[in-house]
């Protein structure tokens, strides 16, 4: 297949071509704050487990998602339906209503990952645009083209486990364009692969929209320090010094041959501000903001230095550095304070 | 039922391999699945030479499947892939979309325990593409099977993973790197030093996850030979042995045996316990956490 994006900035002149930037909301007051701060796009789901953030107090009745179309709508700002859970049988319906719902609610796409419900949507609803979620854990062309000829999907958004290397190699192989995760909450496993936590608390974020889930979590002073137990299971420990983090599974210490250490991941945040210039030059369409479950300050303040550090970006791309206060604003609202470029940076692997 | 071998989701080293398959030959499996699903960067056994097992193992009347890599990043991944479904012999066992879409309305594949095959739709789909044989995702109920079951099309056939370290998430990550504070790229494939994985426990001391090179596992050896009853009456066609470093012979056997009703249950729970690298569990298949053990050999009275 022909290198359908040829390198250079010179497409940044076409007008066809926008970076956009994706923002999370969990409530109408938060999908507010994101498009009065330059969000391009808005991602939300409903309130239940037909979407990968199902917890308590989050998300969008009909009313809400209908007033935050309309709000969004007026601001020339996109809206996207995260249906992104793989529903079982006795769940078909409901996540069929919900689609349903969202061509109803004039989305301008949902955000899907299981097959069956693509084929429902496709048929059902042609004129509705259709998202690959990071929840179908495509991360090769093959796999991003299969949807694209059997669902016409128009957008695929990557799990954050490839290089920047392999993004770029990808997106020469494809007509469907790419959304990525920028910021926020770093998952250290292939989304849609991923079944620690139903091991453990028997809910999943493919089946159940929730990973470690906040029912399963206590916390308990011991003379040994601070625990933190999911279903039981100690997924830490800490001292009067240390900050504590949420015991996600995959961010715990646990003990490999007397080495006590964090096994899997460090509790940090994904953070690629300084790529931006790259991400341009790859034709990159989607740039994913992390955390619907996040504060409507959370998402105001990432979604205002994203926007500005975008315009500086198309402005003078290889004139483009990461401003001191960007990072700084940027760190006071990441999780564990630590910043990483996660995969796209090679030596994480 | 039918018995299968799912693929060796350890990395050992080349002679222990060719040993393992020539005595599977002589085990009461009816298929085994071959290949490498794990690592890309794994390599004592390229494509011609799990061709050569492959064709050993036909020749012992084994349906054998070549297995895809769960996950594909690059373009000499792909290449790898590409040989694989072109292979003209042997069945196809797909792990990721792309290994579909290769495979899709050309030749008849198994649609692996990776490709979240979770309702009636989903799998109508798959089929329509030309999966013979599904695998279903670990994580899935006997319960949320069942529809399933009464829905699924002509001739598709059901498989379920049902004894071993369950294969739960894969990372691009690679922890066993990681913990010799080595990066992937020069790894050093220290992994082959770990026929079972490398155990990860809690830091009271229980054994809770197994690290594999970018894949974890449980700790906990999954094993549903108690329950293979209500595999039966659920109608599962063929029952996955995962292959681990000792004992597969046995376990093979101890399975082959209670589903030909030869073996009590609680006998063959019992047996099979002294053969776990760590203690068992079935939680998953009873709608449970996937650690937790509904049903204890003990617990059995009159058997």
């Amino acid at each position: 297949m022909p290198n359908l994006h040829p390198p250079g900035y010179a497409f940044l002149k076409q007008p066809e071509y926008k970076l956009e930037l994706v923002c999370p909301a969990g409530s109408l007051p938060a999908l507010k704050v994101a498009v009065d701060n330059g969000a391009d796009c808005v991602y939300i789901g409903f309130r239940d487990d037909t979407n990968a953030r199902n917890f308590t107090g989050l998300n969008f009745d009909a009313a809400n998602a209908r007033a935050g179309v309309a709000y969004a709508h007026a601001k020339n700002t996109r809206v996207f339906l995260a249906l992104n859970t793989y529903p079982r049988a006795a769940g078909w319906v409901r996540w069929k209503k919900a689609i349903d719902q969202a061509a109803e609610l004039g989305m301008d796409a949902v955000i899907l990952a299981d097959l069956g419900l693509m084929q429902y949507a496709m048929k059902t609803h042609p004129q509705l645009q259709l998202h690959l979620s990071v929840q179908g854990s495509a991360t090769n062309y093959e796999a991003i083209n299969f949807y694209h000829e059997h669902f016409g999907i128009h957008r695929a958004v990557l799990p954050r486990v490839l290089s920047f290397a392999q993004v770029e190699e990808l997106s020469c192989k494809t007509r469907v364009e790419l959304e990525l995760f920028g910021f926020g909450g770093l998952c250290v496993m292939v989304e849609g692969r991923c079944s620690l936590s139903s091991y453990a608390t028997g809910e999943s974020p493919n089946n159940c929209g929730v990973c470690s889930p906040p029912k399963a979590v206590r916390w308990q002073q011991t003379p040994d320090g601070l625990e933190s137990r999911l279903n039981g299971v100690l997924i830490d420990r800490y001292t009067d010094k240390e900050n504590t983090g949420y015991p996600t599974l995959c961010k715990g210490r646990f003990v490999v041959e007397g080495e006590t250490y964090y096994a899997m991941e460090e509790p940090t945040s994904l953070n690629t501000l300084e790529l931006l210039p790259e991400l341009l030059r790859i034709k990159v369409r989607g740039l994913k903001i992390e955390g619907r479950q996040r504060s409507p300050a959370y998402v105001a303040q990432v979604a205002r230095v994203w926007r500005e550090a975008i315009d500086q970006c198309v402005k003078d791309p290889p004139g483009f550095s990461v401003r001191p206060a960007w990072a700084a604003d940027l760190g006071k609202v990441s999780e564990g304070q630590q910043h990483t470029l996660g995969a796209y940076h090679r030596p994480w692997k | 039922m039918k018995l299968a071998l799912g693929p060796t989701l350890y990395y050992w080293p080349r002679e222990k391999l060719r040993a393992y398959y020539e005595n599977i030959a002589a085990a009461p499996v009816d298929i085994v699945y071959l290949g490498e699903t794990v690592c890309s960067r794994r390599h004592v056994m390229r494509l011609p030479d799990w061709l050569e097992v492959a064709r050993m193992l036909a020749a012992a009347g084994k349906e054998v499947v070549l297995s895809t890599l769960a996950l594909i990043e690059s373009e000499s991944d792909l290449k790898s892939l590409r040989k694989i479904t072109e292979n003209g012999d042997f069945a196809v066992e797909a792990n990721d979309m792309g290994a579909v879409h290769l495979l899709a309305n050309r030749i008849p594949f198994v649609a692996g325990p990776y490709l979240n095959i979770y309702n009636p739709q989903t799998l109508a789909m798959i089929a329509s593409l030309g999966a013979k044989r599904w695998v279903m995702p670990v994580e899935m109920s006997n319960e949320a099977l069942q529809p399933l079951q009464q829905s699924r099309p002509v001739e598709m056939e059901t498989e379920v993973f049902s004894y071993g370290r369950l294969p739960l998430a894969f990372s691009s990550r690679c922890y066993t790197a990681r913990f010799h504070n080595l990066p992937k790229d020069d790894c050093r494939f220290l992994c082959i030093n770990d026929p079972d994985g490398k155990t990860m426990h809690t830091r009271e001391g229980k054994p809770f996850l197994a690290i594999n090179g970018i894949q974890t596992q449980s700790a906990q050896v999954y094993n549903l030979i108690g329950d293979l009853e209500s595999l039966q009456r659920t109608g599962v066609d063929v029952v996955r042995i995962s292959p681990q470093s000792e004992h597969s012979g046995e376990i093979i056997r101890l399975f082959r045996d209670s589903i030909d009703q030869k073996l009590g249950r609680k006998s063959a729970m019992q047996q099979i316990d002294k053969l776990f690298p760590e203690a068992g569990c079935n939680g998953y298949w009873h709608g449970r956490p996937g650690m937790e053990q509904t049903l204890l050999a003990s617990a059995i009275q009159h058997e």
